[in-house]
């Protein structure tokens, strides 16, 4: 046994990302003016540009290293290159917010950069140890963000509520490894994969992979284990809610893709049905329970939900198609949620924001380029062509039937008309509604830009799908061996 | 051999119904006591399975770290116990409802073990044999090699931890004089000093 320290040159983005948030951290402790927490948001923003370049530079080839600690794929590039855009707006959406609620402080950039590393970490890992650490990583960052406004109870209680709910699924998670470990002898995931392939699963490895599965399902906030979702996202301030819907859902679902399909994926049997029930349960809530919301982030949690529910059925499907679906789904979501909060940072009445979706009426008379822009995002989001949100849904549905999973697509729709109903309310609301007064002028030209970019992503997905849809193909077939 | 079987068969009880005492007991510092007990016992069943490193580990980390701290904190922090346990007894039936479903799965699963032949060619990272290297030293070579990612990955999240504590609690007051002693040296008479002239009988 004469081990050697392994190459660490795969491991390049997640070195790089987390010795920037160092050198950021540090370099924030000595700096001293009124614009640091602006200048190390920037820095972070750049900083997680040159890790995406990185990501990007190893190609879609698959290589497992560092002792089969973690893998490089396509699948895996796809994913880490979203959650990098998804961070990256994150912290430039939070600045004027933090600046104006009194919390600007360069430690929310870092913060961002180390739950990201732990993001990266997780969606590159090719063993449950690794799968553990990469998410404790990131959960821990998350908890401290969501309880960032520390004055006010409702952010320190989403962080506290966020804490002890994500201690108890990482304890789920940590419970199944031990059984697997215990089960199949290895956390290995090439290891895993090759002996089931060899043997039949003992009842232990399945209960092992159940609880896996619910504690993953945890982190991507499936019913039945969305219960912190709501108050979470209704508590942590605005732009930490932007990423908590954005970035760690994307690294999560990887995560779940990648355990489920390449780990277990001999064992598509046992685990699809566990698979379709939270996707269906997931759905159905996230359709129903919206309806009610009169504040705007307790809708886009439901609606959060909602769409892991449809991204889910491209997992239960368990096809290359399937997977394709996922990660074009994921692509479309990050971009119109980003949207979504830009516009719902934007919309400040008397210096304080604005979350009840009652405030929102006319909207269009008011501030018309936020309001068409709000109206694309909802109607995307419910799924109506030409918008990018009907294609998302149109190749997870198309992977459902592939797989002869008639029943799964036909439910996905029946809940897409009904949740279209609480999307589309919202723009009754902004177009026909009696103005309540006005908002607040200066959104910045940060916001505005935001706003801009996901707009047109979302718009012009139609005309341009191919870089969406192209890598997604190449990058969801590296998760399928030979 | 008897011996060993005794000696676990002690430790393994002892740790048990320590555990249960935590919870059971009525004062939090008599819990924590119990909490120590149990590791004691815990470090025990570690050194008869030849694992000495992390039975001292366990000793010196969870028993003179953590566990005091908890005392500590039970101590300064005056929470009543008895209030908090108050509605405990209604979630009762649910949780021992749960606590039996479980249990008897385990049982089911841990009584059908059975492992597959390549289960044991694939056992992740076997530790070198006891007889060439001290347990020290074969947890090292593996922590610096094959868990090297990891390893420094969860120097990452003590990182975090720090920064998320000093984010949570530090505070800028501002009515604390602090010492600040390039002030102190940089002074001049003229900054304090003024000579007065006093006229007798005429006062300041």
């Amino acid at each position: 046994m004469n081990d050697a320290l392994p190459s660490f040159v795969p491991a390049l983005p997640e070195m790089f990302l987390a010795a920037s948030a160092m050198v950021l951290l540090v370099l924030g402790a000595f700096q001293r003016g009124p614009h640091v927490a602006r200048e190390i948001g920037w820095l972070g923003v750049v900083a997680l540009a040159v890790t995406a370049a990185l990501v990007m530079s190893f190609g879609y080839e698959r290589k497992v290293s560092l002792y089969g600690m973690m893998v490089t794929d396509g699948f895996g590039m796809f994913m880490s290159v979203l959650t990098l855009i998804g961070a990256g707006f994150a912290i430039v959406m939070a600045m004027r917010f933090n600046e104006r609620e009194g919390v600007a402080r360069f430690e929310y950039p870092v913060l961002v950069l180390l739950s990201t590393t732990g993001m990266l970490m997780m969606i590159t890992a090719n063993d449950l140890i690794s799968l553990y650490v990469g998410l404790e990583l990131q959960n821990l960052a998350l908890y401290v963000i969501a309880s960032f406004q520390r004055d006010q109870t409702r952010s320190s209680e989403a962080g506290l509520k966020y804490f002890v709910l994500g201690a108890l699924s990482s304890g789920m998670l940590l419970y199944g490894a031990s059984m697997v470990y215990g089960f199949a002898g290895s956390t290995n995931f090439d290891t895993l994969a090759h002996t089931l392939e060899a043997s039949n699963a003992s009842i232990g490895l399945i209960i092992g992979i159940v609880f896996v599965a619910v504690g993953l399902a945890f982190k991507v906030s499936a019913v039945p284990f969305h219960m912190w979702t709501p108050d979470v996202y209704e508590g942590a301030p605005t732009p930490a809610t932007a990423f908590f819907s954005i970035a760690p859902k994307t690294a999560a679902l990887a995560l779940f893709v990648r355990v489920m399909i390449y780990a277990f994926g001999e064992l598509v049997d046992q685990w699809q049905q566990i698979i379709m029930a939270i996707s269906v349960a997931s759905m159905i809530l996230g359709a129903l329970a919206a309806i009610n919301q009169r504040n705007i982030k307790r809708l886009m949690a439901y609606s959060s939900i909602g769409h892991v529910g449809y991204a889910l059925i491209g997992l239960a499907a368990g096809t290359p198609a399937g997977v394709r679906g996922i990660l074009v789904y994921m692509a479309i979501y990050v971009f119109m949620n980003i949207g979504t909060f830009g516009v719902i940072l934007c919309m400040r009445r008397e210096g304080r924001l604005v979350e009840g979706i009652e405030d929102l009426a006319g909207l269009a008379r008011t501030q018309p380029m936020l309001a068409a822009a709000l109206a694309i995002f909802m109607f995307s989001m419910a799924g109506i062509p030409p918008l990018a949100g009907f294609f998302a849904k149109f190749y997870i549905f198309m992977a459902a039937i592939d797989a002869r999973l008639f029943w799964l697509a036909v439910l996905g729709v029946v809940t897409s008309v009904v949740g279209a109903y609480y999307y589309v309310r919202i723009v009754k609301i902004m177009y026909f509604d009696e103005p309540k007064g006005a908002f607040d002028p200066g959104i910045g030209r940060e916001m505005q830009a935001v706003v801009l970019i996901s707009a047109m992503v979302i718009l012009f997905f139609i005309v341009f799908p191919s870089p969406i849809v192209g890598a997604a193909e190449l990058a969801s077939a590296t998760l399928f061996p030979g | 051999m008897i011996v060993q079987a005794i000696c676990f068969y002690l430790f393994a009880a002892i740790t048990v119904a320590s555990g249960v005492m935590v919870i059971a007991a009525r004062n939090p510092v008599h819990s924590v006591l119990f909490l120590i007990l149990a590791f004691f016992n815990a470090a025990g069943l570690f050194v008869l399975a030849g694992a000495e490193f992390l039975a001292l580990i366990l000793v010196i980390v969870y028993v003179g770290a953590v566990a005091v701290l908890f005392l500590f904190v039970v101590m300064m922090l005056d929470i009543n116990f008895v209030e908090l346990r108050q509605g405990a007894l209604q979630y009762l039936p649910v949780g021992a409802l749960v606590g039996l479903v479980l249990l008897v799965e385990l049982i089911l699963v841990f009584g059908a073990w059975v492992a597959g032949p390549e289960v044991a060619q694939s056992i992740a990272a076997p530790l070198p044999l006891a007889t060439n290297v001290t347990n020290t030293a074969a947890l090292g070579q593996l922590l610096y090699t094959r868990y090297v990612y990891v390893f420094q990955a969860s120097g990452m999240i003590l990182l975090v931890a720090m920064v998320g504590a000093i984010v949570l609690t530090l505070r800028a007051r501002t009515d604390v004089r602090k010492q600040d002693i390039n002030v102190q040296v940089g002074r001049r008479r003229a900054d304090t000093l003024e000579i007065v002239k006093v006229r007798p009988r005429q006062g300041v």
